[in-house]
């Protein structure tokens, strides 16, 4: 096995322990919030559809990358807006947000 | 600038945007810092895939900015329209965008790599992972959206069916690699879409939270599978932000779900093997019959009582009726009337989700209760009014035989009068009849919550 795989292994280990020691205190009104902030962090997904993409060879490749981009994009963006809309309720200096569809 | 020079620099941002991902989700475990905790971590994003344009070696950018643009303002817009009541399945919807994406890499670095043994096991692990994950998930968001029946969907032999399928399904990807044949890779991701699909088909609608949080977690792991795949090309680096961040909402996500399940007293294997609701109910027939009341008598009662509490659940959220209940609770407590909610951990379709409403409207927190801080008050309260939910109140859950049987509830048939606000003579979301409707201390206040609660409010305000 390659050396960088080796690396990504010990990284993945810490990486494993932090997650779980982040939210191991949280309280049940955090559930929602948190998984659909988590949701938005595994968006990270596009940077590897931008690499994919960007290295494809041949149309199937690009057709097959292109699709990781815009799933991924999809991805990042709406994770964040229902996050973002999500914990803006929890916030009352502002009054009262807008809730419902427009 | 030399090409190396630009590599380093797009590490360090690399670097920084996985640390601030770290301290973002650690804002967002507490409600103080939360807000700030997303926004800090949009900012990150935002930079790394900024980073990511300035790859070396990097082609086929006209696609990437049309990929980007597309599906970048196509999610903007969807989550920016869609009512609050949708958010959980809208959590489901983007999980997959996520998974497909996870999915869609490995099937990139499959055909590319496939005689490279580490990448191409690695990727099909994350094939594997992230194909389960975007049938599960779109099977939870059609659940939840009404597009499919919430009631779980049970084929015969279904334990075989999925096992055979999935087995093959890894077969057909492992001969892909070692044949070193691409033909086989379509089957391969066909067979384990089918899967996922299967495997969410059977689970009702009242275990989607889980679903939804488990499948985010599946994500994660597909998302840092793919990762490691990658750290051996040549853009490498994207690789290791990948494994990181993926792998930190797997383990964080994993922890969310067994929090999650615990709240509903189901074991994991239990929501995905238990085909849950689907059981003909086993309780016999139920005794006693149904009482309907009116607005005005429910406000007289209200009125008079000792204390009040509310227990919302579901229905408040579909009639968007959270602003007529704050309404409610201000009259009360202007006539001395103290009123607390109950909120059940799962009240909704999420947990959270009866917080997040009544915060909204500005119910202030101190009023919240959760089931186990307020179980022991409704002995000694004279109104409950339970407005939409309907399993988290049902004492079926208490009996033995009952489908619902070990969920813990909220224990509301103890009060000396239970309100229940619903739409119609329906059954909750497992599908199980509510014993608590046809007890002697219970009413039902029939009608649309934001309408029948505005009436009550209208009565109130009439006798003040």
């Amino acid at each position: 096995m390659a050396a960088d795989l080796w690396t990504a292994l010990f990284i993945a280990i810490l990486a494993a322990f932090t997650g779980y020691e982040v939210i191991s205190r949280v309280p049940v009104l955090l559930h929602t919030p948190l998984m659909s902030g988590s949701n938005f962090i595994h968006g990270i997904v596009l940077v590897g559809g931008i690499v994919a993409l960007g290295l494809a060879r041949d149309p199937v490749e690009q057709a097959v990358g292109f699709v990781a981009v815009v799933m991924g994009a999809l991805n990042v963006t709406g994770g964040y807006v229902v996050t973002e809309r999500i914990l803006a309720m929890f916030d009352r200096s502002k009054g009262r947000p807008k809730g419902g569809a427009p | 600038m030399t090409a190396f020079a630009v590599g380093d620099a797009i590490d360090a941002v690399y670097v920084v945007a996985v640390l601030v991902f770290i301290l973002g989700l650690q804002a967002m475990s507490a409600p103080s810092t939360a807000r700030r905790g997303i926004v800090y971590a949009g900012v990150a994003m935002l930079l790394a895939v900024i980073a990511t344009f300035f790859s070396p070696h990097l082609t086929n950018f006209a696609l990437i900015a049309v990929g980007v643009i597309v599906g970048g303002l196509g999610g903007w817009y969807w989550a920016r329209v869609v009512k609050m009541t949708a958010m959980p399945q809208m959590v489901a919807v983007f999980n997959g965008m996520g998974a497909g994406a996870a999915a869609a890499i490995a099937a990139v670095e499959l055909l590319g790599h496939l005689p490279d043994r580490a990448t191409a096991g690695l990727s099909l692990a994350g094939g594997v992972i992230g194909s389960i994950s975007i049938a599960a998930s779109l099977v939870a968001f059609s659940k939840l959206q009404g597009w499919l029946p919430s009631r779980p969907i049970v084929l015969p032999a279904r334990q075989v069916v999925n096992s055979a399928v999935l087995v093959v399904g890894v077969g057909v990807g492992l001969y892909a690699v070692v044949a070193v044949s691409t033909a086989w890779l379509l089957p391969f991701f066909v067979l384990l879409l089918l899967y996922g699909l299967l495997l969410a088909l059977p689970i009702g609608g009242a275990d989607m939270p889980v679903v939804i949080s488990l499948t985010n977690a599946l994500t994660g792991v597909a998302v840092g599978l793919d990762g490691f795949a990658l750290v051996n090309g040549p853009l490498g680096d994207a690789g290791y932000a990948m494994v990181i961040a993926g792998v930190l909402v797997g383990s964080a996500g994993s922890l969310l779900t067994v929090l999650m399940a615990k709240a509903m007293n189901r074991s994991i294997s239990n929501v995905f093997f238990g085909a849950f609701g689907s059981a003909p109910e086993t309780g016999g027939p139920v005794a006693g019959q149904l009482k309907e009341i009116g607005a005005s008598d429910v406000a007289a009662l209200l009125a008079y009582a000792n204390q009040v509490i509310i227990a919302p659940g579901y229905g408040m959220a579909v009639a968007q009726a959270q602003q007529k209940v704050k309404e409610l609770a201000d009259l009360l407590e202007a006539k001395g009337v103290p009123v607390k909610f109950a909120i059940h951990p799962v009240a909704g379709r999420m947990p959270g989700h009866m917080n997040v409403l009544l915060a909204e409207v500005g119910v202030s927190y101190d009023k919240l209760f959760d089931r186990d801080e307020i179980n022991a008050e409704f002995a000694n309260t004279d109104v409950v009014l339970v407005i939409g939910a309907n399993d988290v109140v049902n004492p079926a859950a208490h009996r033995q035989g009952s489908a619902l049987f070990g969920m813990p509830i909220l224990d509301v048939e103890g009060a000396k009068n239970v309100i229940v606000n619903k739409r119609g003579q329906g059954k909750g979301f497992a599908g199980i009849e509510n014993e608590l409707f046809y007890r002697d201390n219970c009413h039902l206040l029939y009608g649309d919550a934001q309408k029948a609660i505005g009436d009550v409010v209208s009565e109130l305000k009439k006798t003040s």
